[in-house]
């Protein structure tokens, strides 16, 4: 293991015992002036994302941007249908009677807003994605049982094997395992 | 081997058999009978007599499929053979347009006349590609004046009704023609010189043709007899002209110069023939516009509600016995000499009722009810004499029928001469005497005794079974005939299509057995041609005219001048225990009409029953019986009473009908028939089988016992709805009142002034100035007669759908009639004051029905139509829900294929497909639909007019309803043409709209009803 | 049992472990199964085979066969479905409002009611297909380009039921779905079974917990959360609208759209507890669905419950302020009409009994609170019948007024579906992890601000294993 080139490894991967503990670690790793790291919880731990320096607002544009598609694409449709495509005189009523237009209106709306919400999310964070290398650690199943882990990716320019894993085990962390790439 | 040799064999046989059977059998029929043929039980019996080794042919045909398919095939072609008779061509002359430029598409109609219990109705045929259609009345013709009713509308049901039978039987074997007539003269030969013992019995014979023939019989045969038994003829009406005159003259009556009228349990507006035309004058009288000064007054006396006396203004429900009495007041207080047995009134209003009369001298008239005692009539003889009514509202002419006698006593002969063996041979052309026989005369076993008996008629009834041959006979739609309305009036029935099955006419039938066979057409012409005065050259252009205009010119019954009527002693009033009643059935009549399930379905007037008859009493006389609380004494309690009359049982439902008189019950005749067709078999109580020929119109001594069974009557309306529930569908006035207002609105605020609407109406379709259809209703002269609901029916293809359906309330009428009586206190139970409403789409311009629609099923046409898309409907009835007048139907099964169990009259059925107007849609399942205003005459007027280059003119197009409407009570036109009448009517103010507070505006609308009660008489207020 | 104050929403010592094993072992181990799930699976199964039966003969031979006529041109299947998207409304309310509302002990019901939701609105959907008179067109509701060139017609109500009950489903879906990826993750990694491991791999796509998933995760559901609560509000408001737009006295109400959201999270908790009551105790479950849950679940029928009663007060009483004559008829009909008896059953179901839930006592007893939610569930549906048949058989003209009574197999369609509902409820215990776990650990975490005790001693435990292998 010790022998395996850099080029190969994925990255280290220190495993803690609580939230607190993950997210003063993550915080102090990022004062050591590390990049590429990232946390996994089996819960959302508040705090964790800005220790490690995570920033991102595009889901809820995403959420608005499908919900007001969904109104346009609603009422357009049926201003469409009922003024240009097929008028029809029902029951003595205007061809535009947009109070009745409402419901359907407002059902697309919250419609594509829904979608816009689950398929935006799930985009951006990658997902579905059957394989990830953390996947080859046998501990890392613990993350999404009891279990809170610090990775720091190989990638990271400061990332040294030795020091690192020595950095980590000071830390505190339980366990500190290399992950093959 | 052996196998192989049997079925040679039996293919020889069999195919003899099948050529027997087969015989006279033609068209597509062949296909069925033969499946039929193939699995009947006699077949199979035959064929395990002939071989009784073997234990079935059919198996060894299924064994050998070969032989089977050449067997069945051959016997086909062979059959086809014997079938091809050589018609010759018959002429027959079109109403509008020669039948050489027919143009597919394009009906023709011709001119004929429906035979209704003898009389002729004039009436024109739609024929689509020489298949009648749709019957509509003869404008020229005196018993129509272009409308009809709904028996006559009906009797189109009958031509196409597979049940009818389609051959000649003896014994209920299928036989032949040429065998019956071998066999007929055969037996006429042997007969004792001057043809001793040889006997005809017939219906009522206006037909001047027909009455030669069987004279020219009785020439033939010195010794012969001729017997006439019509059950629903009336009967009393000859009688009582021979007690007052000496001799049989008929009345008839012209209610268009009466100003006052006294109905004494006469049913003028529904009884047939006469209704008609009794019906469209009644209504000129009648009719109410802004400014009218006068309107006849109607006075009934009555112990049957009917639709006359809901159109009385002043109604009085009593025994039938007590009748008399009241006929002898009234008499009396008119000025007839009475001789010693005046009789003093018994009801206060009976004085002013004469004193009105009186006063009208010459414009008042009295009419006789057909179950009223000849004494009656010969009082309302003399009464009519007294006010001067003869010669202006009355004419007493020649009696129309050939040779009138007393039906009821020819028939007893003729059952007493069958008794004493004396009929050797009885041939009864027409009728049902088995079943329609009063049955203390038992002419079943009579007749049975006949050794030779031959039977003429539409259906293998009662009367077929007992009779040794029974012949088929040819609808009046496809034979050559002739007939003669109520006032003489001759007309040529014309048929319109070869005959559907091997029947024959009477006209035929006789021929043969005076020995030369000759096509009914050269009957006819040959009885016509001899009758005419002037050269023959001229008879074919007279006779092309007869033919064109349905009507023969001169032919009217002539009058006769009548001494004054003796005034007949008072016959004794029994009254012991209750009486009953028997009426013909305001639909199915003697049971003449019973297989036809239009009529069997359509509702009752009054009873709005479908599918069955009850025995009908009072209100009061159900609650002292204590088979009703008086709380729900108008509710259906399902009861079931024992009647005992004479000695005879009958068993039969209770129906609490208001307005019935009291200590009576009646009960309709024409029901409870064991034989004739799965449409009448079994349905209702027979009520023949308690009348009695001494008393054949009612008697006293009737007991009723309650009994534990029940039994499920079906009426349409829903029997709470006695009064209007303070709502007002329907509103009315005294025509008093109407006049002192100054003709004012008759429209309070709540029915003229709309709730506030949402939206504005829209100018795209406010501007709009093309056709905009409209309907007026006006509820002054609708006399309730359902002849529209039926037109509706046969015009656009509305399926029958049984009583099952009908109970769930899945009944598919596009027009209903709304029965509405006023008032809920007692007396308003036992005498209510009764309102018709006929009720079709109303077409609102603001359609609840539509915007609720998901699929945009129902939408408004430009012109104001309310169109329903069958084939876009997904059936979610919500259009149904949220519409307030109830008007649409929906299709629960596939009724137009007669589901869910076979109801009859369905379309998928071979022959009633050939009824099917092909211009409207046969509706299938899961789609909901009402009444278009017949959409397909709208186009037809306008493609017409488009051709011609011209606007469709008022009066162009007629809804079904509307044409067929004895009292011309239904308008249909463009609403924007000013002119016309529709749009004059919608002006009047007696306009009112339905339900006009849901502001739905509707195109059809209401002229209110005015009753015209005598003030001396309870003044009455109208509803506030 | 303990006083819901002092009561916790989570009760006994537990670990993230032991919240796992408890809440998943239910899935993993198969045959831990209570005897009574086999008998109620086996019922529902048995009922669902009586609504298949009772669909082909519908398909076979037409509505007809139903009760229905004209004037009640609706009623099972319209009653039915109300009633079902009714009891559908507590799930997204419990599992949105409650969310946004931050109420944590919403967190061990709201998996268990969004599973009850879904089932719900399927069965309800079946109805509004399934009552037309031709079914096989029934997607001529849907706006597509069709060869007629003809559109649905967008006034219809009938038309925005098929969008907001879509939606609805759809959207319910989704929020079902997404708060099961990270417990599918958890299932995946506790799986031992290879089946199970790939099953809930691909169910859970790959979820590694992430802080930056997490961060988007959260986001993405709460403001899912804030369009389903506006959503489950629309859905029955439009449901109503089916009888408010119409002109018929007894459904052209204004009143409709609140009371009827109110009945269905009414009858919605009713479920719930209905469900919850035999559930928790069949799978041990009480320490997560606690004696809080069910007191406040109680509340809430109790709250919702006055909603509906004073709806029925209020529609008495526009019945006679409005002076309209077919309104006072109609509420007139309903007292002492042909059907009256319903209409007193339904006042003593949804009115009187739940006016038992002001007791504490009663609240906290399971077998009064079970009866109760039946009597509920039942008055409900008799309140659909009242609104639906009592004010179509007597409109505006008497000449046509009716009666309506459900046939065999109307009452097969209708029994069907709670099979359905059933066979589908229970596959959901057996299969899928019935409470939010990773939701149960994040409330452990808040409750106790730290690891608990013993969670520490066994880690320091699993340390010293380590260090063997190490060495």
């Amino acid at each position: 293991m010790d022998k395996r080139d850099k080029s190969q490894l994925y990255g280290l991967l220190a495993e803690f015992g609580d939230a607190e503990e993950i997210v003063v670690a993550a915080g102090k790793a990022r004062e050591a002036g590390y990049t590429r790291l990232d946390a996994f919880t089996p819960f959302p731990v508040h705090g964790l994302p800005e220790a490690i320096g995570f920033r991102d607002v595009l889901v809820p544009w995403l959420i608005f941007i499908g919900g007001v598609c969904g109104a346009l694409a609603g009422f357009g449709l049926q201003y469409w249908i009922n003024a240009v495509d097929y008028p029809m005189d029902v029951g003595g009523r205007p061809f535009v009677t947009w109070p009745s237009f409402i419901p359907v209106t407002f059902e697309c709306t919250v419609l594509f807003a829904a979608f816009a919400a689950v398929i935006g999310m799930l985009m951006l964070n990658g997902l579905p994605r059957p394989h990830h290398p953390l996947f080859n650690s046998d501990r890392f199943g613990r993350a999404s049982q009891d279990r809170f882990f610090l990775c720091i990716e190989a990638r990271d320019p400061r990332f040294d094997g030795a020091a690192t894993r020595r950095f980590l085990e000071e830390l505190g962390a339980l366990s500190v395992e290399e992950v093959p790439a | 081997m052996s196998s192989k040799n049997d079925t040679n064999i039996t293919q020889r046989d069999v195919l003899q058999r099948l050529k027997d059977r087969l015989a006279g059998r033609k068209g597509p029929e062949y296909w069925r009978s033969l499946e039929e043929l193939a699995g009947s039980p006699e077949f199979q019996r035959f064929v395990e007599d002939e071989f009784p080794n073997r234990s079935s042919l059919l198996e060894a045909m299924k064994m050998d499929r070969r032989s089977f398919l050449t067997l069945m095939g051959s016997s086909i072609a062979l059959a086809g053979l014997a079938g091809c008779r050589f018609l010759p061509a018959e002429k027959i002359v079109p109403y509008v347009q020669a039948p050489e430029d027919l143009i597919p598409g394009v009906p023709v109609y011709y001119a004929t006349a429906a035979v209704i219990l003898g009389y002729g109705v004039g009436i024109l045929v739609e024929s689509h590609e020489g298949r009648p259609t749709k019957i509509e009345g003869n404008p020229g013709h005196p018993a129509s004046l272009g409308s009809t009713d709904a028996l006559v509308q009906a009797t189109l049901l009958d031509l196409y009704d597979p049940e009818r039978s389609q051959n000649v039987s003896k014994k209920g074997q299928a036989a032949t023609w040429d065998a019956f007539f071998a066999e007929a003269r055969k037996t006429l030969a042997s007969l004792p010189a001057g043809g001793e013992g040889l006997r005809i019995l017939t219906g009522t014979v206006t037909s001047p043709t027909l009455a030669a023939q069987i004279s020219e019989v009785l020439r033939k045969y010195p010794a012969a007899r001729w017997h006439q038994y019509e059950p629903a003829a009336d009967h009393n009406a000859r009688a009582g002209a021979v007690a007052a005159f000496g001799k049989p003259v008929q009345a008839i009556y012209h209610l268009d110069k009466a100003a006052r009228v006294l109905t004494l349990d006469a049913d003028f507006l529904g009884q047939p023939p006469s209704n008609i035309r009794y019906a469209r004058d009644f209504a000129e009288r009648r009719r109410v516009r802004r400014g009218a000064t006068e309107m006849n007054r109607l006075y009934a006396v009555e112990s049957t509600p009917g639709i006359t006396g809901a159109m009385a203004d002043h109604r009085w429900a009593l025994r039938p016995g007590e009748i008399e009495a009241i006929a002898r007041a009234i008499a009396a207080g008119i000025g007839v000499r009475m001789g010693a047995d005046a009789h003093q009134a018994t009801y206060p209003w009976v004085d002013a009722v004469a004193r009105d009369l009186a006063a009208h001298h010459g414009a008042s008239v009295v009419i006789p009810g057909a179950g009223q005692p000849p004494a009656v009539h010969a009082l309302a003889y003399a009464m009519n004499q007294a006010l001067g009514a003869v010669g202006s509202t009355v004419r007493f002419v020649e009696p129309v029928e050939a040779t009138p006698v007393d039906h009821l006593a020819s028939l007893k002969e003729l059952v007493a001469d069958m008794r004493a063996h004396r009929v050797r041979a009885l041939l009864i052309l027409g009728g049902n005497p088995v079943y329609t026989a009063p049955a203390d005369l038992e002419f079943a076993d009579a007749l049975a005794s006949v050794p030779f008996s031959v039977h003429l008629g539409r259906y293998d009834d009662e009367t077929a079974a007992t009779c040794l041959w029974h012949l088929a006979e040819s609808h009046y739609l496809e034979a050559w005939s002739d007939v003669r309305a109520f006032d003489g009036t001759a007309s040529i029935v014309q048929p319109l299509i070869q005959p559907l099955y091997s029947s024959r006419s009477a006209h035929e039938v006789l021929a043969g057995l005076l020995g030369d066979p000759i096509p009914g057409l050269e009957i006819v012409k040959n009885h016509w041609r001899a009758g005419f005065a002037g050269p023959d050259a001229r008879f074919e252009d007279a006779w092309r005219k007869w033919l064109n205009d349905g009507v023969i010119p001169g032919t009217a019954a002539k009058p006769v001048t009548v001494p004054d009527a003796k005034v007949p002693a008072p016959t004794p009033v029994v009254a012991d225990g209750y009486d009953v009643i028997f009426r013909p059935d305001p639909n199915l009549v003697d049971g003449t009409f019973a297989n036809n399930a239009w009529l069997m379905e359509l509702p009752r007037p009054l009873t709005k029953l479908t599918w069955d008859n009850a025995a009908l009493m009072s209100p009061a006389m159900a609650v002292r019986l204590g088979l009703a609380t008086r709380e729900k004494a108008y509710v259906a309690n399902n009861q079931v009473v024992e009647l005992s009359y004479k000695g005879r049982k009958l068993k039969a439902p209770l129906f609490i009908l208001p307005g019935h008189a009291d200590n009576c019950v009646t009960l309709h005749l024409g029901w409870g028939r064991t034989r004739g067709g799965s449409v009448c078999a079994g349905k209702g109580v027979n009520a023949y089988s308690l009348q009695t020929s001494d008393a054949p119109d009612y008697g006293s001594g009737l007991q009723i016992a309650p009994t534990q069974d029940r039994y499920e009557l079906v009426s349409t309306h829903y029997h709470s709805a006695i009064d209007m529930e303070g709502r007002h569908p329907v509103l009315w006035r005294t025509f008093d009142e109407y006049q002192r207002s100054g003709y004012a609105p008759v429209a309070g605020d709540e029915e003229s002034t709309p709730s506030e609407s949402m939206f504005r109406t829209p100018p795209e379709y406010a501007n709009y100035d093309g056709y905009a259809w409209g309907m007026s209703i006006d509820l002054n002269v609708c006399i309730g007669c359902n002849a529209c609901v039926v037109a509706c029916q046969a015009e656009n293809n509305i399926p029958v759908v049984g009583k099952d359906q009908v109970s769930r309330g899945r009944e598919m009428y596009w027009i209903r009639i709304d029965r509405y009586y006023q008032g809920t206190t007692e007396a308003d139970l036992e005498n209510p004051v009764t309102f018709f409403e006929p009720v079709p789409c109303m077409q609102c311009e603001l359609a609840p029905c539509e915007p609720v629609c998901p699929v945009g099923a129902t939408t408004h046409s430009h012109e104001g139509l309310n169109q329903m898309v069958y084939n876009r409907c997904v059936g979610t009835r919500y259009c149904s829900n949220n519409c307030p007048y109830k008007v649409r139907r929906f299709n629960f099964y596939k009724f137009s294929a007669g589901q869910p169990n076979n109801a009859p009259g369905n379309y998928d059925n071979p022959t009633y497909k050939l009824m099917a107007n092909p211009n409207v849609t046969v509706r299938g399942r899961g789609v909901m639909e009402k009444c278009t205003y017949c959409v397909q005459r709208i186009n037809e007027a306008r493609i017409k007019a488009k051709e011609q280059n011209r606007t469709i003119r008022d009066g162009e197009i007629q809804t079904a309803c509307q044409q067929v409407c004895p009292t011309k009570a239904i308008t249909f036109g463009n609403i924007h043409d000013a002119g016309a009448e529709v749009s004059r009517q919608k002006q009047e103010p007696a306009k009112f709209v339905l339900l006009g507070d849901l502001n739905t505006r509707p195109r059809t609308t209401y002229l209110a009803k005015f009753r015209n009660p005598n003030p001396e008489i309870g003044t009455e207020k109208s509803l506030e | 049992m303990s006083n819901p104050s002092t009561e916790r929403i989570l009760n006994g010592e537990h670990s993230y472990l032991t919240i796992d094993g408890r809440i998943g072992g239910v899935v993993l181990d198969q045959r831990k199964h209570p005897l009574p799930w086999y008998v109620t699976f086996a019922i529902g199964f048995g009922l669902l085979q009586v609504m298949m039966l009772a669909f082909t003969w519908l398909l076979y031979k037409g509505v007809g066969i139903w009760g229905i006529n004209i004037p009640v041109g609706w009623g099972f299947a319209i009653i039915n479905f109300v009633w079902w998207i009714g009891i559908g409304h507590a799930g997204t309310l419990i599992s949105a409002i409650l969310l946004l509302m931050r109420q944590l002990w919403r967190n061990s019901i709201n998996r268990f009611a969004e599973a009850m939701t879904l089932f719900a609105v399927m069965c309800a959907g079946l109805f509004p297909l399934l009552h037309t008179g031709r079914p096989w067109v029934a997607y001529w509701l849907f706006p597509y380009p069709s060869v007629l060139g003809v559109w649905p017609q967008f006034r219809s109500p009938l038309v925005w039921d098929v969008f907001a009950v879509s939606t609805y489903m759809t959207v319910s879906a989704l929020f079902w779905y997404i708060g099961l990826i990270p417990d599918f993750a958890t299932m995946r990694d506790k799986a031992r079974n290879r089946l199970a491991q790939i099953v809930f791999g691909i169910l859970s796509m790959g979820w590694r917990g992430s802080a930056g998933h997490w961060f988007r995760y959260e986001t993405a559901y709460l403001i899912l959360a804030g369009l389903s609560t506006p959503l489950v509000l629309s859905v029955h408001s439009i449901v109503s609208f089916d009888f408010a737009v119409s002109i018929i006295p007894g459904w052209h109400t204004t009143i409709f759209p609140p009371y009827f959201v109110a009945g269905a999270i009414y009858a919605g908790f009713a479920m719930v507890l209905i469900l919850a009551i035999p559930i928790r105790a069949w799978y041990g479950l009480k320490d997560f669905i606690t004696m809080r849950h069910l007191d406040w679940m109680a509340k809430f029928m109790l709250g919702t419950g006055l909603v509906v009663f004073y709806g029925y007060l209020m529609e008495a009483f526009y019945a006679w302020y409005s002076g309209n004559k077919y309104e006072q008829y109609m509420m007139m009909n309903r007292w002492v009409g042909p059907y009256a008896p319903l209409y007193w059953a339904l006042i003593v179901c949804n009115g009187i009994t739940p006016q038992f839930l002001w007791s504490p006592k009663v609240r906290r007893n399971l077998a009064m609170l079970f009866t109760i939610s039946v009597v509920v569930s039942i008055g409900m549906w008799l309140e659909r019948f009242m609104i639906v048949v009592e004010s179509l058989h007597r409109d505006f003209l008497p000449s046509s007024w009716g009666m309506y009574a459900g046939t065999i197999w109307d009452w097969a369609t209708f029994i069907g579906t709670i099979g359905f509902f059933t066979f589908n409820m229970f596959l959901f215990i057996r299969f899928v992890p019935m409470i939010n776990m990773f939701e149960m650990k994040d409330l452990l975490h808040k409750i106790t601000g730290r690891v608990p005790a013993q969670a520490i001693t066994q880690r320091a435990h699993e340390a010293a294993e380590l260090a063997e292998e190490r060495a």
